[in-house]
């Protein structure tokens, strides 16, 4: 066979299909599979593999199962995923997969949903990817988030058990996010506070960029194994560099120009926003270089600084409109401290001037015979 | 014999002051204050850094008058003073130290370590751990009336012997003189013709003034052992004295330590501002001079250079005049390195040069002047301190070094021209 | 703890508790130290034109003449590592937003890559009167272990400071937070050790100037 009939056996079916029926060419899908391979720093032949890989997934039997909890969430991160510019592109990788339960996209609903959860489970077991967002609360024995009739931490256990990995979505399941934050009335937790057995990838951000739920899936139906992850538990690819390393206001860092306010000329000229509160040193994410909405814009882009939203605790971490050279709370304790080290040198210095003046009282007059012992 | 540690540091509680506060907690162990002083650089021996000398003071003030050092002390973590250690110092804060004062000047922090030595010193001898050889001068000044036991018909026979050489009337007891002339014991018995240039200098200038039989000696032997109560007597005989003959100005011989004790520790001895101006010899002659009061003749054709002793250049502010006097009577008068405020130490000044023992480190220390007299190979040495001579003297001879050593107030005298009739 | 928690840590009640330990400490300790006061002084002041404490307390910074040839590392290395000390911390932009933040005083920041410099310029002159300090006999005789503590306080932030900006050794987050907590302690320290040569040298060198310009003594 010619090389290119090779290559065109290798890239058939029913999604080739589905996406040539969208308008997608086959040299469209390759150059998004070498650009994905390429955000993850994989070599180019992993865009091939990648290709290869997802158009032959026929049946379902090769489709790896997908299920998809949602806890203590805002269903923001599904949002996130289903509205790309190029659904299709985005939303191909269900195509891909078998997403088997996912609350916000299936049809069933009630007890008809949970047979398919636990049908899914029985009949992947082990094998099965376990998408989690949303933070689990532990409060009042969980009962602040249950979902027909079970708590999300019973559940998480219960399905956790034969997951082949997880993927926490979202900085409420990667890091507890804003449910977590003070005072955390649901004593909500992240998935790997519960979950210590399981290989688990962490894809925070509120939400996380679209592509990078992509590009680890897409890892994992190549390669069948999750990506490098940092010491958070982050695939290095997308969270391997800070916001303010990729910014592309940096030169204005550097030069010391800076905005005050949202609306003043150095706002207006695009300048630094760290002194509103720009988190971007701090804050491990693509979105400088990868933006969002394919690439329209990005929080900087648009005027407002980085929230540092794929951090832990970014809720907590001082405000938002704080520089981080700025103290995180205000000085309390000055005023209250500067009372009490007077009062110390006063009764210091009361307690030196008797010793002296006792001293002086005492004084003997040396004469001659005082210079000898 | 009733000198004991509790008195010693019951003194040092009295002395210690917002000032030595400030220098203990300011300085950052820089050693820079070796680097000034000539027994560190001489002997290569770091125990002399001047800041080191004041450790046990230190320690004191550390665990009297700091919270901090009192907890310490408390916890066991900071040792007493004992005596043994203050016995241990007095090589340190007598013999390797003359009050010559270049580590204050050259302290980055500011710290003036000399102030804090003298102060250390009330301490030291109020322990009984002032070195023998000063003890003995200090007993002689107060009870003889002179540290090198000079008493009244000593001078007494000196003055007859200069009214003869010089066919000037020395005045005795004279009130209302202008000036109160003070002697110093070095000059009575080793250098009379400072008594005799006095003379003829008054003369040509016009000025009335007398010696005083009550208040004749100058040195203040109380001040180098370091003790405000002894030195009071001392300084009290010449206030008493200057007071009773109502004097104007009390002028203070060549000496060095004689002009701190009187014009700067003075007032502060007896408790109140004095009533009369106290000047030393040189600035008188500086005034003289400005007022061309002071004619002479000729000049000294040799090569000269001058030494400044330190109580009276850097610790006293008499810098200026003895070079202007100098020139006016050396045709070649050239200034070694370091002349003027800086000048070295002739490293037996602050009653080291009364101390038996110390004699082997004052010759090493002496290694310095030597080479600064070397810079300049002068064929005399002129200077305007009487203890300053006779260890410049020693110190010469040790290194065999050819060069007389001048009185500047008798050189000045030689070229008065002779009263006409 | 995860980093961004140090971090938000170091910022928040970190810094609160070091500034007042600093602002209590400083207060106190001046207190009990110029409190002792000082006798006055009776004996007839010399009038002379630039001899004064205040005149001291700035021209001490210049080296006595002849000095700097006896001990140049001291004074050359001692005045860099202070005019770098201060390049970087009052020059470098983000510690001008923290005084800003703190009490509203600003002024114009300098460009960070010359600040990054001046930084290492400075730890390089540290490392130089460190070894000076362990060589030099008189430097080592006095020299206790508050010496090399201090040294280790002082050179610290420095150190952290400019690796977090470099973004080496250890993730920025962390150093950041690191470099901040190294501040912290210098901070604390600061008031009880020989640091606080910092506000003391003013009364040091106004005492010393004061006595030797009442004798006509410009020092």
């Amino acid at each position: 066979m010619s090389k290119d009939a090779i290559r065109q056996s290798a890239m058939q079916g029913p999604l080739m299909e589905s996406l040539a029926r969208q308008g997608i060419t086959r040299r469209t899908f390759l150059k998004y599979c070498a650009t994905l391979a390429s955000m993850m720093a994989l070599p180019p032949a992993a865009g091939r593999a990648m290709a290869e890989a997802m158009a032959a997934s026929p049946s379902a039997s090769k489709r790896p199962s997908v299920i998809w909890l949602p806890f203590q969430e805002c269903t923001g991160c599904t949002e996130s995923i289903t509205r790309s510019h190029t659904p299709t592109l985005e939303g191909l990788i269900f195509d891909a997969i078998s997403l088997d339960y996912q609350e916000t996209l299936m049809a069933a609903a009630g007890h008809q949903a949970e047979e398919a959860l636990h049908a899914a489970m029985k009949a992947n077991e082990g094998q099965y990817l376990l998408v989690v967002d949303g933070s689990i609360p532990l409060g009042l024995e969980g009962a602040y988030s249950c979902i027909a009739g079970k708590s999300n931490l019973e559940t998480l256990k219960e399905v956790a058990k034969g997951a082949a990995a997880i993927v926490a979505m979202g900085s409420c399941a990667t890091f507890g996010g804003l449910p977590k934050a003070n005072p955390n009335p649901t004593g909500a937790v992240a998935v790997s506070d519960i979950i210590k057995d399981k290989p688990i990838v962490n894809i925070p951000g509120c939400p996380p960029i679209p592509v990078v739920m992509t590009g680890v899936l897409a890892h994992f139906l190549t390669f069948g194994s999750l990506p490098e992850l940092d010491k958070l538990g982050r695939p290095k690819a997308f969270y391997g560099e800070t916001i303010h390393d990729r910014c592309y206001r940096r030169p204005f860092y550097d030069q010391g120009k800076f905005a005050k306010t949202f609306d003043d000329e150095g706002a207006r000229k695009g300048w630094c926003l760290f002194e509103l509160g720009c988190k971007g040193p701090v804050t491990y994410n693509a979105c400088a270089t990868v933006k969002w909405n394919g690439g329209t814009s990005w929080p900087v882009e648009s005027g407002h600084g980085c929230l540092g939203c794929s951090e832990p605790n970014f809720w907590d971490a001082g405000g938002f409109y704080k520089a981080l050279s700025m103290p995180a709370n205000p000085l309390k304790m000055g005023a209250a401290a500067a009372v009490t080290g007077a009062a110390a040198g006063v009764a210091v210095s009361f307690v030196n001037r008797a010793k002296k003046a006792e001293a002086k009282a005492g004084h003997e007059t040396t004469t001659l015979a005082d210079l000898e012992k | 014999m009733s000198a004991s540690l509790d008195k010693g540091v019951r003194v040092l509680k009295e002395v210690i002051d917002a000032p030595i506060a400030s220098y203990f907690n300011s300085c950052v162990h820089c050693g820079l204050c070796a680097e000034a002083c000539l027994f560190y650089t001489e002997t290569g021996d770091p125990k002399y850094t001047p800041i080191h000398k004041l450790e046990p003071l230190r320690r004191l003030y550390e665990q009297e008058y700091t919270l901090l050092g009192r907890a310490k002390k408390a916890l066991g973590l900071s040792k007493p003073v004992t005596d043994a250690e203050l016995a241990e110092w007095q090589e340190l804060v007598y013999n390797s130290c003359t009050l010559c004062g270049r580590c204050s000047v050259v302290c980055p922090v500011g710290n003036d370590i000399v102030y804090m030595v003298r102060k250390f010193r009330e301490g030291m001898s109020a322990s009984g751990n002032a070195p023998e050889g000063i003890k003995g001068a200090a007993n002689r000044t107060v009870t003889l009336g002179s540290p090198m036991g000079v008493k009244l018909p000593a001078v007494k026979a000196q003055m007859r012997h200069v009214e003869d050489d010089t066919g000037i009337p020395i005045p005795l007891d004279v009130e209302g003189a202008e000036y109160m002339v003070m002697l110093s014991s070095m000059e009575i018995i080793n250098f009379p013709e400072y008594l005799g240039a006095i003379a003829k200098i008054m003369q040509q200038a016009g000025k009335t003034w007398t010696l005083c039989s009550t208040a004749f000696e100058a040195t203040n032997a109380g001040m180098q052992i370091g003790n405000s109560d002894l030195a009071r007597v001392i300084v009290s005989r010449i206030v008493d004295g200057a007071e009773r003959l109502k004097v104007k100005t009390v002028i203070s011989p060549e000496c060095g330590h004689a002009y701190t004790a009187l014009r700067w520790e003075g007032a502060n001895l007896v408790g109140r501002p004095f009533t009369f101006e106290v000047k030393h010899i040189i600035e008188v002659l500086g005034e003289f001079q400005a007022a061309g009061l002071l004619k002479t003749e000729g000049k000294e054709t040799d090569r000269l250079t001058f030494h400044d002793p330190c109580q009276l250049a850097r610790r006293g502010g008499v810098i200026q005049q003895q070079r202007s006097l100098m020139n006016q009577v050396a045709a070649n008068f050239v200034e070694m390195p370091d002349a003027g405020f800086m000048n070295w130490c002739c490293g037996g000044g602050g009653g080291a040069s009364a101390i038996e023992e110390g004699e082997e480190l004052r010759l090493e220390a002496f290694k310095k002047k030597k080479s600064q007299l070397d810079a300049v190979k002068p064929d005399r040495l002129v200077t305007a301190c009487a203890n300053c001579r006779i260890v410049l003297e020693e110190g010469l001879e040790h290194y065999q070094m050819d060069i007389p050593v001048i009185g500047l107030t008798e050189m000045i005298a030689e070229h008065i021209p002779e009263q006409g009739a | 703890m995860n980093e961004l928690q140090l971090l938000t840590w170091a910022r928040g009640t970190g810094l609160d508790l070091a500034v007042a330990i600093f602002v209590l400490g400083v207060i106190w300790r001046l207190i009990e130290i110029y409190s002792l006061g000082r006798k006055k002084d009776l004996s007839a002041p010399r009038q002379v034109q630039g001899a004064s404490g205040w005149h001291t307390v700035f021209r001490r910074s210049v080296p006595p003449p002849g000095m700097v040839k006896k001990s140049p590392v001291s004074y050359l290395g001692g005045y860099t590592f202070h005019i770098g000390l201060a390049v970087v911390v009052f020059g470098f932009a983000p510690h001008i937003k923290l005084v800003e933040g703190i009490s509203g005083l600003s002024w114009p920041g300098l460009p960070s890559q010359f600040v990054d410099f001046v930084a290492v310029v400075t730890m390089a002159a540290m490392i130089v009167v460190l070894v000076d300090r362990l060589n030099k006999p008189v430097k080592r005789y006095l020299s206790t272990f508050e010496d090399y503590a201090t040294w280790a306080l002082t050179f610290l932030p420095v150190l952290t400071g400019w690796l977090a900006v470099q973004h080496m050794v250890l993730p920025y987050t962390t150093m950041l937070a690191l470099h901040i907590l190294s501040v912290e302690l210098l901070l604390v320290f600061l008031p009880f050790t020989k640091l606080f040569h910092a506000f003391t040298v003013f009364g040091s060198r106004w005492f010393n100037g004061t006595v030797n310009g009442h004798k006509g003594v410009a020092v």
